[in-house]
């Protein structure tokens, strides 16, 4: 009995809001006031972060390691394009659930197919079928446009009242309700059961599926969840830029993804937001030290967290902030340390 | 009246045996290329069949050692003039070299790390290699200039052959048949067996497991830029190379699972022959079709067409 109440008790504690997490959103909002000249790039930041994020939610909960999550991401941006693009559904809103529903069926009917076999299985076959999807979108070209994409989408305005302007106000703000919305619901479900079963699973499916948990069922519900929210991040893309090309089903996409996530830290949602500010900065800072060859920096920045080891790299980070926060309040530092994954 | 049936049939059967004759002389032609490609996909993937398959690392990068072995021979052979011949074994030595010392300095530290690890430093390798590669031999696609003999083909009862596919085909079936007597019938091979069978076991024993994989991951990288080296000509060497055929290396080596050496033979076959026939036949589905064989195969069986049951 009061295990129990100590296991709900914690997760209780664990779901609270905290100070820092509100002050989060405040400075993410006020960044939309704060720089009006820059609504592009700071929507481009929120639509990696929402796609992070879904990532988050099988690598970081449930310890999926996929290399082809740019599939559902594709479909999504293929599908509002083409929704905008013969009228089917012109409302905004509504094309991004059609097309996060439509990449959430995907990654139904793909997750039994990842849930079979282990890790390196696992990698093949989510290679394979973001390589199987772009192969099939540069076959139908009469339907995708082929290499030159989906051109001259025309978005009506957001819920009828607010057109998309070309400095990119309305696109950012409408990323940011989105991004927020379903930063919520994420929130709300990994501190669900569901979401602790989740990390049980991921920290040891034998003992998880000891104490009764329906491993199978858990790990396809959330894989169908995280190909609805790649979908919607992928929807936004194309609402935002009025453009679907053949490189949303790239491995680099991908692989940037993982890059994103392992910057900002698995497993606490935050994670893919902080990461993909600060992907998107060293791209920037990149691209203006050798235009052409910023890939190569990534590249180097990934092997060096590789080595040095992810976990010691966010307990460099957090040192400083920690410290302030001790030499303030004389409290226990705050911010923790992400609960690091399985091997 | 028979008589004209007959000779009106005549000129249709000769038609007929003709278009029959082309279709063979076109699925041996498909068969042959098949065949060579295959070798080819073998000789690249092999290295990564030990790496991958028997020491459990996921090495994406394998390709950019291909790579490697490929523009050292470009470069000797277009601009100082080497011979063909003479600059493949320094295509072996220098993609072995570079393989040695990054095994030595970087992945060893990473064998006992998470597939995520291994995954995020060997994806971060293939950027470094594509851009570096992008940024001191250009983007454009290169070509080795060939020697006249390996030039055109070679009439062999009505069939053309490639010169220079036929020599893949006896380059690399002589490599796959002394790795297998290597393997299979020296004092190197039981090693390399014994030490991935059980590493603790054979340290016991004596036999120094990190010597012995650092010897095999070189000679593995050796063997992809030696196939980086022939294939320029066959599959196109741009910087890019280790990321358009990555998935390849992987097809070869999870299908045809881990337990020997003909397992990953056997795969890049099917793969080989499966690729140019799709190709040839269905040529709109892309590689669309070799992708869905894959994942089908995975499914089925998840250790490989050829692999050994329990999961390492």
């Amino acid at each position: 009995m009061s295990a129990v109440s100590d296991v709900s008790s914690h997760a209780r504690r664990h779901a609270r809001w905290r100070g820092s997490e509100i002050a989060f959103w405040i400075l993410v909002l006020a960044c939309g006031f704060l720089f009006p000249s820059r609504y592009l790039i700071m929507t481009e930041v929120l639509r990696l972060g929402l796609f992070a994020l879904s990532l988050d939610l099988i690598l970081g909960y449930a310890g999926i390691v996929s290399l082809g999550h740019a599939a559902f991401f594709g479909v999504g941006a293929y599908c509002a394009g083409l929704l905008a693009l013969h009228g089917i559904v012109t409302e905004p809103v509504a094309a991004l659930l059609v097309a996060g529903l439509v990449a959430a069926a995907v990654g139904f009917l793909t997750s039994f197919l990842v849930i079979r076999g282990a890790d390196l299985t696992r990698l093949m076959v989510t290679l394979g079928i973001a390589l199987l999807l772009e192969a099939l979108a540069e076959r139908f070209s009469d339907v995708t446009g082929g290499s030159d994409g989906l051109q001259g989408i025309e978005m009506q305005p957001i819920l009828g009242l607010f057109a998309f302007d070309m400095f990119g106000k309305a696109g950012f703000f409408y990323s940011l309700v989105v991004l927020f919305v379903l930063f919520l619901l994420a929130r709300r479900i990994v501190h669900s059961p569901f979401g602790l079963s989740l990390r049980a699973i991921r920290n040891n499916p034998l003992r998880a599926s000891a104490i009764g948990i329906p491993i199978n069922r858990r790990l396809i519900a959330v894989y169908t969840l995280s190909a609805f929210y790649a979908g919607i991040a992928g929807a936004l893309s194309t609402q935002t830029m009025a453009l679907a090309s053949l490189d949303v089903f790239s491995f680099e996409r991908s692989a940037d993804l993982m890059l994103v996530l392992v910057i900002g830290g698995t497993g606490y949602l935050y994670g893919g937001l902080i990461g993909a500010l600060v992907f998107k900065m060293l791209q920037e800072f990149f691209s203006s030290l050798t235009p052409q060859y910023w890939q190569f920096w990534i590249g180097l920045v990934l092997v060096v967290i590789v080595l040095i080891g992810r976990q010691r790299l966010h307990r460099w980070a957090l040192w400083i902030p920690n410290l302030i926060i001790r030499q303030l309040s004389g409290r226990k530092a705050v911010i923790a340390i992400p609960e690091g994954e399985a091997p | 009246m028979r008589g004209e049936v007959g000779s009106r049939s005549d000129p249709g059967e000769g038609l007929l045996l003709k278009v029959g004759e082309a279709y063979m002389t076109t699925l041996f032609t498909i068969l042959f290329d098949g065949v060579a490609y295959g070798m080819l996909l073998f000789v690249l993937a092999c290295g990564l069949a030990v790496t991958l398959g028997l020491m459990n690392f996921v090495n994406l990068a394998h390709g950019a050692f291909a790579m490697t072995g490929g523009y050292v021979c470009a470069v000797l052979v277009n601009q100082s003039g080497w011979p063909f011949f003479a600059a493949l074994p320094l295509a072996f030595v220098s993609s072995a070299l570079i393989g040695v010392v990054l095994e030595r300095s970087l992945y060893r530290h990473l064998y006992h790390r998470s597939h995520l690890d291994q995954v995020l430093f060997s994806v971060g390798l293939v950027f470094m290699s594509v851009a570096a590669v992008d940024y001191i031999m250009g983007s454009s696609r290169i070509f080795i200039k060939l020697p006249a003999a390996l030039e055109g083909q070679i009439d062999f009862f009505g069939v053309g052959i490639g010169r220079y596919r036929l020599m893949i085909i006896v380059i690399c079936g002589l490599l796959t048949a002394g790795l297998q007597l290597v393997l299979a019938r020296t004092r190197f091979g039981s090693r390399l067996r014994a030490a991935v069978d059980d590493p603790r076991a054979a340290s016991g024993l004596g036999i120094n497991v990190p010597q012995v994989f650092a010897f095999t991951f070189a000679f593995g990288c050796g063997l992809a830029g030696l196939g980086g080296a022939l294939s320029a000509e066959i599959l196109g060497l741009d910087p890019y190379f280790p990321l358009k055929f990555m998935i390849y290396f992987l097809i070869v080596v999870t299908v045809g699972g881990s337990s020997s050496i003909t397992g990953p033979f056997l795969a890049s076959l099917l793969l080989g022959i499966g690729d140019v026939a799709g190709k040839y036949y269905v040529p709109k589905m892309g590689p669309f079709v070799i992708y869905t064989i894959m994942i089908v195969i995975l499914i089925w069986r998840p250790n490989g067409l050829f692999g050994r049951t329990a999961a390492r």
